[in-house]
């Protein structure tokens, strides 16, 4: 891979983000790389894809239906793997992601020592600000993750459920036909885990999330624990389809 | 009397279970139903019938079971049934979910192939 031709996708799920899309867009055009923007919009309701067009620096999927944050992923991962990117960074739509980290999380692929790369907002990074706070039921729920994908991947990733990653062509391909559909960040570890896939997790700074509301929050979160584990569990019970 | 009350309760036990295998049938034939999934509904008739038909098969079949209580033998096979065919049901579901899913990206990709071909100016989506 040479620097120059690295083409990138950048893949922006989006699900009713009129109010932010813009300017998770501008954010996003403003890396000096080669990078498309696809904005996928999961059947939103507002004005999310017509903002995105008019900005005129995004590619904008519609998808007719709702189909969950994972369906909208997978469908940029169709997207790049026909389109040929060398990289696909996949970039939360609702402004916690921070473009200029980008660089960051490509690098170990641009390097050639990681097939995924996950932002974390965990490994230590001196003693930045943007140091990640958060709920102890919260942190406790996510160490139960990383210690479930250890246990079924041999994988130790600190945060599983961080949506910003970074995927080489092989993990494109791979992931453009199997990525899981509800709540898909740890499961995919365990999927990519298990199929040989190098994971890296490098240290990012994200902002507080702008409006909305994490969809792990409140009451629904031990529903979320238990289908999370259940699907981690099923995916380790799965043969391995690759390598 | 007991025993012309029993013979009533065979006799609409008997017109029930026909009745449930002549609707499927009917669905079928109709369309509205698929042969691949009128299946487990067809066999679980034909059982019913013929139990309703043929009492001290029923029996018999209580016995083999170890069931004292016959009629119970009946609850059983019924339960079987509605479990069988609901497992079905989301094997269906799950199956038709993936579909879904697979249709509705390849829409939102080709969609945006027709955009480029056209060269359509920006087009709102719905």
């Amino acid at each position: 891979m040479s620097e120059q031709h690295v083409r990138i996708a950048v893949i922006i799920p989006a699900f009713n983000e009129a109010a932010s899309i813009a300017e998770t867009i501008a954010d996003a055009a403003s890396l000096a790389l080669d990078q498309e923007l696809v904005v996928v919009n999961d059947g939103s309701r507002d004005a999310t894809s017509s903002i995105a067009r008019a900005t005129g620096r995004a590619t904008v999927l519609d998808l007719p239906v709702n189909l969950g944050i994972g369906g909208a992923v997978q469908t940029g991962f169709r997207y790049a793997a026909r389109a040929g990117h060398d990289i696909v960074v996949q970039f939360d739509g609702d402004g916690q992601h921070v473009a200029a980290e980008i660089e960051r999380l490509i690098a170990p692929i641009r390097a050639q020592q990681a097939d995924v790369v996950i932002g974390s907002r965990f490994v230590e990074r001196g003693s930045s600000p943007g140091a990640f706070r958060s709920t102890r039921s919260r942190r406790l729920g996510i160490r139960l993750l990383a210690l479930a994908n250890w246990l079924l991947a041999g994988r130790w990733v600190r945060d599983s459920t961080s949506g910003f990653r970074a995927y080489n062509r092989e993990a494109v391909a791979f992931l453009a036909d199997r990525y899981p559909a509800d709540y898909p960040e740890p499961e995919a570890l365990v999927l990519l885990g298990r199929n040989g896939f190098r994971l890296v997790e490098v240290p990012v700074v994200m902002r507080e999330r702008q409006g909305g509301r994490s969809s792990i929050a409140g009451l629904r979160s031990a529903h979320y624990m238990i289908k999370v584990l259940l699907a981690m569990l099923m995916t380790a019970l799965r043969p391995a389809v690759r390598r | 009397m007991a025993a012309l009350f029993a013979h009533r309760l065979q006799l609409s036990a008997i017109v029930a279970s026909v009745v449930l295998l002549g609707s499927i049938v009917e669905l079928v034939r109709k369309h509205r139903l698929q042969e691949a999934y009128s299946l487990l509904w067809l066999s679980f008739g034909v059982v019913f019938v013929v139990f309703s038909v043929w009492r001290s098969g029923l029996e018999l079949f209580a016995h083999l079971l170890g069931i004292a209580y016959a009629p119970a033998a009946l609850f059983l096979l019924l339960l079987i049934a509605i479990f069988l065919i609901l497992i079905q049901f989301s094997i269906v579901v799950s199956r038709l979910s993936e579909s879904n899913r697979a249709l509705a990206q390849e829409l939102a990709l080709l969609r945006e192939e027709l955009r480029r071909a056209t060269r359509a100016p920006n087009d709102a989506a719905p």
